[in-house]
């Protein structure tokens, strides 16, 4: 299946305008696992090396622990929240989806989002087309928009199935896309991200900007789910 | 052709998406801050490419480890390839950390 994969630094698209629907849609809690308290258990080996190097790179001056506390802080304070308020502004406001769609990277600092190493390219859905993202080679994610990803976005499973069965993958999370709407898989990498722009649901014309952020989960803006008026 | 890597998985046959997730360790945490703060612009000791590449270089064992296992491994990888720490004193310090803890 390598054969014409790309392990480069660009973005690549997979259009699948046809599929087949699994039957199994489910509904999906998502559990959440718990870790045990620190103390309860022997540090694993890779603990044991995370804290060894952090003690080394602070003792040396190459970096302070106070940067790192910073750094966390800030990642924990990203929720996927600010992806769907970008995409309900974009909804909502003709001129800022162009901008948006036109350069997501630079689009997204009106949000005061820094896309780093990384370019932002927004994905819009349409009539005619859902787009789904994925990255196969690791878990390369939107993270600056929506935080961190979740466990099912690194599974092997995930990373696996959904360039070659997306709209089986779609039916794992209860989504069924028309057979007459193709589906495009965006293949992310460490310097291309992709965000969804989902179709604003019918029935949500009175609704006010926040409503609709409001109306936009993490997995909406991964492609996987699609947003439902309340 | 090249034969097809480990991390290389895209297209391959897997089974269905599970669901679940589960909110990181404080030291998973830290290994994420700690690629973010040494690749900061004023530093750019540890790149985004690069920790991918360390990561798809570990032998097959490894990369079937969970995955801030990986990341941990390639975050050293990377350090040592650079001259910022040298294994052996990351080895020693990992040795001194888990003694300790054993006492505590």
């Amino acid at each position: 299946m390598a054969d014409d994969r790309d392990a480069g630094t660009h973005g690549h698209s997979h259009d699948h305008a046809h599929g087949h629907d699994h039957g199994h849609a489910h509904g999906h809690d998502h559990d959440r696992t718990f870790q045990p308290d620190l103390e309860d258990t022997p540090p694993s080996e890779s603990e044991l090396m995370a804290q060894a190097m952090k003690e080394l790179l602070v003792e040396k001056g190459v970096l302070t622990a106070d940067e790192i506390r910073a750094t966390i802080e800030r990642i924990d304070g990203i929720e996927p929240s600010l992806g769907g308020r970008i995409v309900a502004r974009a909804w909502c406001d003709p001129d800022f989806k162009a901008r948006l769609l036109a350069d997501g990277t630079e689009a997204v600092k009106e949000f005061d989002v820094d896309m780093g190493d990384a370019e932002l390219i927004v994905v819009e859905n349409t009539p005619a087309r859902h787009n789904l993202i994925v990255c196969t080679l690791c878990s390369c994610y939107p993270r600056q928009v929506l935080g961190l990803p979740p466990d099912w976005y690194k599974s092997r499973a995930y990373r696996s199935r959904a360039v070659i069965d997306p709209r089986g993958v779609l039916g794992d999370f209860g989504t069924t896309i028309p057979d007459d709407v193709a589906v495009s898989v965006h293949d992310s990498t460490a310097d291309v991200r992709y965000l969804v722009l989902p179709l604003r649901p019918e029935g949500t014309d009175g609704m006010s900007e926040a409503e609709l952020a409001n109306l936009l989960t993490r997995d909406a803006l991964v492609g996987v789910t699609l947003p439902k008026a309340r | 052709m090249s034969e097809q890597r480990t991390h290389d998985m895209g297209g391959n046959e897997a089974g269905e998406v599970e669901f679940t997730d589960h909110d990181l360790a404080p030291w998973q945490k830290e290994v994420f801050a700690m690629r973010q703060v040494l690749g900061s612009p004023d530093r750019q000791l540890i790149r985004v490419d690069e920790l991918r590449r360390a990561i798809e270089d570990l032998p097959e064992e490894q990369y079937a480890m969970a995955y801030f296992d990986r990341w941990v491994r390639a975050v050293r990888t990377l350090v040592v390839e650079k001259g910022v720490l040298k294994d052996e004193e990351i080895a020693a310090r990992m040795e001194e950390i888990r003694k300790a803890r054993l006492d505590a």
